[in-house]
């Protein structure tokens, strides 16, 4: 497959682009049911996600809490605004750090592509405040897993 | 990351959405040079390209050396550093993200086809 590409547009936005070997359908699926959300949708390396709430139609809440091993956690609010099966979703989402941060719009696109699916993520940028706030819980994972690979070195 | 580049990570953004910035940006990594320097290949006026210059050096991109009467800009080293942390935390996450769903996706073709084999 494909490597993800990512690009900023403008000052405003980010726009992610992936390709998939399987149908629209399967991805857009993957995408709106909280069985199978919380099989990938989990970041780093060593985190969990207990609870997924995902009510795909207009309005639908959603709700995604992460935990690690050493219990610390945080999660996810928004809802859907739009949603064409298998094509187009449009949802609302806000991280909680635990204080909530701005609304981000995020808007996904599902296209067939040869027998696979190209899909397009288009999200606004967080404001720096947000991005220093997700930096600072992202340093922390990403240490965390170093710090785990690194004992496992030393173990050997 | 240092503070410093956390807290201009909008003014970066805001300097990098402009194209002639990011030409001017492209021409000063292979060296320094004059606003008139600069000017020339952008068919732009000294105060236009100025004004650019000065979106540069508040996002602290770029800055000034003093030699003599001369003005000359180049590049900030680590200037990008807080906008490529950020970027890059981001992909890791989604790509690892995306590895786990090609798994998902994987797994659940091979159990449909598996069904469908029941059926028959």
């Amino acid at each position: 497959m494909e490597k993800m590409k990512l690009a900023t547009e403008g000052d405003r936005y980010i726009v992610v682009t992936r390709r998939f070997a399987a149908a629209p359908e399967a991805v857009y699926r993957a995408h709106t049911d909280p069985k199978l959300i919380q099989k990938w949708c989990l970041g780093p390396d060593g985190w969990t996600m207990p609870v997924c709430i995902s009510d795909a139609r207009p309005g639908g809440k959603i709700r995604y809490e992460w935990k690690n091993g050493t219990g610390e956690g945080f999660y996810l609010t928004g809802e859907f605004v739009e949603l064409v099966p298998f094509s187009k979703i449009v949802h609302i989402e806000r991280m909680h750090l635990p204080d909530p941060t701005p609304d981000n719009r995020v808007e996904t696109r599902f296209e067939p592509d040869g027998k696979g699916t190209l899909m397009t993520m288009r999200m606004t940028l967080p404001d720096a405040a947000t991005r220093a706030a997700m930096l600072s819980t992202g340093m922390e994972h990403g240490m965390e897993a170093s710090y785990v690979r690194m004992e496992r070195e030393l173990e050997k | 990351m240092n503070p410093h580049a956390q807290q201009n990570l909008d003014a970066v953004f805001l300097a990098l959405s402009d194209p002639t910035r990011r030409a001017i940006l492209a021409r000063l990594a292979r060296g320094e040079a004059t606003v008139n320097e600069l000017a020339r290949p952008f068919d732009m006026t000294q105060p236009a390209i100025s004004r650019h210059l000065s979106v540069l050096e508040e996002a602290g991109l770029i800055t000034t050396r003093v030699e003599g009467v001369r003005r000359p800009r180049r590049l900030v080293s680590g200037g990008m550093d807080g906008v490529d942390e950020w970027l890059s935390l981001m992909r890791s996450a989604l790509e690892r993200n995306y590895e786990r769903l090609d798994h998902v996706l994987a797994t659940t073709r091979r159990a449909k086809r598996k069904d469908k084999k029941w059926k028959r």
